[in-house]
């Protein structure tokens, strides 16, 4: 099928008039509610910088579906609002009905160059890398590359002062045999009959005198105190022993992202990390039972030292938090 | 000549002897660009970038960016006594003791949600219109790369206010950074001046947040325009409009008036949002520490289904040789995300590839008359959702009353199955639609007016389709008429057997109705 008829493009369709080209008073009105609109704009500036100066900072109103709302910031908001708005609404209406809507014609060219201007590109370019002589000159050549290839490695050499190395960081924390556990906010010490069966506490390692707290150890030492039935436990003997009277300790950094695991659910003793859903059994030595996380929350070993206060029996027997690659994960 | 008169053109006289500018602008004020509404999303990204730009800066002069330990006492009573960082208490200052504080934080916070929505929805438009085809491959990484460092951008912004929200959300990406094998915790200690979370962290961030990202969006944005300019901007097919001309209004007055205009309603809308819809509020949360959290922690909407995918990520991590590999953080935070952007960059070369199609493209596809272009468009949208949906699913969660496991199993299986699922719905539906354009052409349009004929035979009366609308149904491409069905050649092997595959799929079309039909049609 060699002659096919396909459409033809007809072209640009007639221009029709607006009303504001033929119609002088829908002209005027077209002008006259740009006007408006300008003006209304200037309003709103004297309104925003009224609002600066006599509403006080402090009042609030409750306005439904929004709630308590500060006057002043919700005022001076709105005045901004109309003031930038109306400037829009009436650059806008002036293009739309006021300026010419007639549609323009103008010819694309093609990006690629001429192909003498490629020819005579090519030609100046190569007379000129001749002169330098890059070409003649191979010792130039590689020993400017050797340059220029190892330039870069200073500026990342002097990067190196960013922080310190992690050493064994990561992998410790403040707990250790005998240390006791503090609540967390308060900072009082714990004996097993101050926690319920079914609560759950935050507590940290006390301190040595004159240490001082950092978010940094928060950020490892953090542990959650549950207390379930001691028949409620479903852990080998060693883990048991770990536990004290149906107090069970993890660390509360999660083993995924180190998010905070602060939801426990009562009925199923599940604990749950809202980050990204982890969830661990807490009968079962936190074993991850939905969830992203690849490791159990570590548990801490605990006890009640001579004066009857809770205390640690051992540090934690793996590091807690997010994986690294030096980490030895080969026991949990 | 008016005394105004006289002197704008001693000004103009001035600067022109300076510069020589008259004649560029000459040329350039009756520069032509096409009209569609679909433009404005390009200048919508623009415009919020300069409300972010201005409400930013306003906001430096207020914010300490310090992790120093300060015991606020500012108006906001709840957290007065209380042990913060200097980030954080600065913020509260801001948001409780400066006037228009408040409004300013929230202005910048909706502005660069704005920002994020109309890259994407510009996005949205260069892809399923072909306006990534030659010439405008490298506008469209430049594209792809604001995208990527906006992301970046709102991350760190909203990380710099050192609350509970904002610290566990800088808590996680440490754990990325540290996630990486050999030099991750080496990389994490760098970046945070040692252990999490230290005290160097946001004002080194706050450095990158207001310089050198800015700086280099300045720098990709103003590259973006000009080679727009330049190349002139693409335009829909239609009566008059060709792929050697540009159909449209001139820069001054109208499209001076219109572009100048949208920017302050853009600013509006933002100030009106900044006004009424509370954003982010920090002092609700607390100050950040380690051990805390609160429930239901969302990050900004274009991190969500990076977050979604690192929920459904399976539990997999390798243990060996005293080593840890977290695939359950790499494969969902890094890997997956490192192929979909790469991917996205390289689209218009592995297109043109396929389509062996190199010519220029200034007018663009009706996304219905690329059915492959746009089921794929389609099938990458459904992945996103999909990853989205399962980022807010402790929400969705409490407020369908589904279970979060229930959520998460079902986008764990929907985004492997939902997206071909898709792909193939919408490449039907495109088909369709191309049908039902052939249908409009050949048969015109059902009038709904039914006429009894002599003989007693009831019919609908059709109307034609006008010449213009006839135009602009059949002009498009069609299969036969790509430079060349693949030679021999470049289709052996397994790549090239790829290729031939791929080509077949992309060339699927209902063929479009030309004259020749239509007269054959009125003989019958």
């Amino acid at each position: 099928m060699t002659n096919i008829e396909r459409f033809q493009n007809p072209g640009l369709p007639e221009h029709v008039h607006r009303k504001a080209d033929t119609d002088p008073k829908a002209a005027k009105r077209a002008e006259q509610q740009v006007a408006a609109l300008f003006l209304l704009s200037a309003l709103g500036t004297v309104g925003t910088i009224a609002a600066y100066i006599f509403i006080k900072s402090d009042v609030y109103v409750f306005i439904p579906i929004l709630g308590s709302t500060n006057v002043q910031q919700m005022s001076l908001g709105i005045g901004l609002t109309v003031a930038t708005l109306c400037i829009g609404l009436g650059a806008i209406q002036w293009a739309k009905k006021l300026m010419p809507d007639t549609e323009v014609i103008q010819e694309r060219h093609e990006l690629r160059s001429e192909d003498q201007d490629r020819a005579d590109f090519v030609e100046t370019f190569k007379e000129r890398g001749g002169e330098a002589g890059i070409g003649r000159r191979p010792l130039i050549k590689r020993t400017l590359g050797l340059a220029l290839g190892v330039v870069g490695l200073s500026p990342l050499v002097l990067l190196r002062d960013l922080g310190p190395m992690p050493k064994k960081f990561l992998e410790t924390t403040s707990w250790s045999a005998g240390t006791r556990l503090v609540s967390d906010p308060g900072g009082a010490y714990f004996k097993p009959s101050d926690l319920e069966v079914g609560a759950v506490a935050q507590v940290l390692p006390e301190l040595a005198k004159g240490d001082e707290r950092t978010l940094e150890n928060i950020g490892k030492d953090a542990v959650l105190l549950i207390r379930l039935r001691p028949e409620d436990f479903n852990l080998d003997a060693e883990r048991l022993s770990w536990t004290y009277n149906g107090i069970i300790a993890f660390s509360k950094i999660c083993s995924h992202m180190g998010c905070a695991v602060a939801l426990y659910e009562q009925q199923t003793h599940h604990l749950l990390c809202p980050c990204h859903q982890s969830t661990f059994d807490v009968t079962r030595a936190a074993k991850v039972i939905f969830g992203p996380a690849a490791r159990p929350l570590p548990q801490l070993a605990i006890t009640v030292d001579s004066e009857g206060y809770l205390v640690a029996k051992q540090g934690f027997n793996v590091p807690v938090g997010p994986s690294y690659w030096e980490r030895n994960s080969s026991n949990g | 000549m008016k005394k105004s008169e006289r002197a704008l053109g001693s000004v103009a006289n001035y600067v022109d002897e300076r510069t020589g500018a008259a004649k560029w602008l000459k040329k350039n004020l009756t520069k032509v660009f096409p009209d569609h509404w679909s433009f404005m999303l390009g200048e919508i990204c623009l415009y919020s970038f300069v409300i972010l730009l201005l409400s930013g800066t306003f906001l430096t002069f207020w914010f300490d960016p310090s992790q120093r330990d300060v015991v606020y006492n500012g108006a906001y009573a709840p957290l007065s006594g209380v042990s913060m960082s200097s980030a954080y208490a600065s913020t509260l200052h801001i948001s409780f003791d400066v006037r228009g504080g408040l409004l300013m934080r929230q202005i910048h916070h909706w502005a660069a949600l704005i920002f994020m929505a109309a890259i994407v929805a510009h996005l949205f438009r260069v892809f399923f219109t072909g306006a990534f085809r030659k010439p405008r491959e490298f506008n469209w990484i430049i594209g792809v790369g604001l995208l990527t460092f906006g992301i970046v951008e709102g991350f760190l912004g909203y990380s710099l206010p050192d609350d509970l929200l904002s610290g566990t959300g800088i808590r996680i990406a440490e754990a990325i950074i540290q996630a990486l094998p050999v030099v991750g915790s080496y990389l994490a200690f760098f970046a945070f001046g040692g252990p999490f979370p230290g005290t160097a962290f946001i004002p080194r961030i706050y450095t990158v947040h207001v310089l050198l990202l800015p700086g280099l969006f300045l720098a990709l944005i103003t590259v973006h325009l000009m080679l727009v300019w330049y190349q002139k901007h693409t335009q829909f097919p239609g009566p008059g409009r060709t792929e050697k001309n540009v159909v449209g209004y001139p820069l001054m007055p109208v499209y001076m008036a219109k572009a100048g205009g949208f920017f302050f309603i853009v600013f509006g809308v933002t100030a009106f949002l900044g006004a009424v819809a509370s954003i982010n509020p920090i002092w609700l949360y607390g100050p950040y520490t380690p051990g805390q959290i609160s429930a239901g922690s969302q990050p900004d909407w274009y991190m969500g289904w990076l977050d979604g995918l690192v929920r459904m990520a399976p539990p997999l991590e390798t243990h060996a040789f005293g080593h840890t590999i977290s695939w359950n953080i790499l494969l969902p935070g890094l890997i997956l995300p490192g192929i979909l952007f790469t991917g996205m960059a390289l689209y218009p070369f592995i297109e043109s590839w396929v389509t062996g199609d190199k010519r220029e493209h200034h007018l663009l596809d009706r996304p219905r008359n690329a059915p492959n272009r746009t089921a794929l468009g389609a099938m990458s949208i459904s992945f996103m959702i999909i990853s989205l949906v399962n980022g807010g699913n402790d929400i969705i969660a409490t407020h369908f009353h589904l279970t979060i496991n229930g959520i998460m199993w079902f986008t764990r299986i929907g985004l492997f199955t939902v997206p071909p699922i898709v792909f193939i719905i919408t490449k039907r539906i495109c088909l369709s639609l191309q049908r039902a354009d052939r249908d409009l052409v050949l048969h015109g349009k059902e009038t709904g007016r039914l006429v009894m004929l002599p003989s007693g035979e009831m019919i609908e009366v059709h109307e034609q389709l006008t010449d213009e609308q006839k135009w602009t149904l059949t002009q498009h491409q069609q299969p036969d008429a790509l430079p060349a069905p693949l030679p021999e050649s470049a289709t052996r092997g397994l790549k090239g057997k790829l290729r031939k595959r791929m080509n077949q799929a992309h060339a699927t079309q209902i063929p479009a109705p030309t004259l020749s039909d239509l007269k054959e049609l009125d003989h019958h």
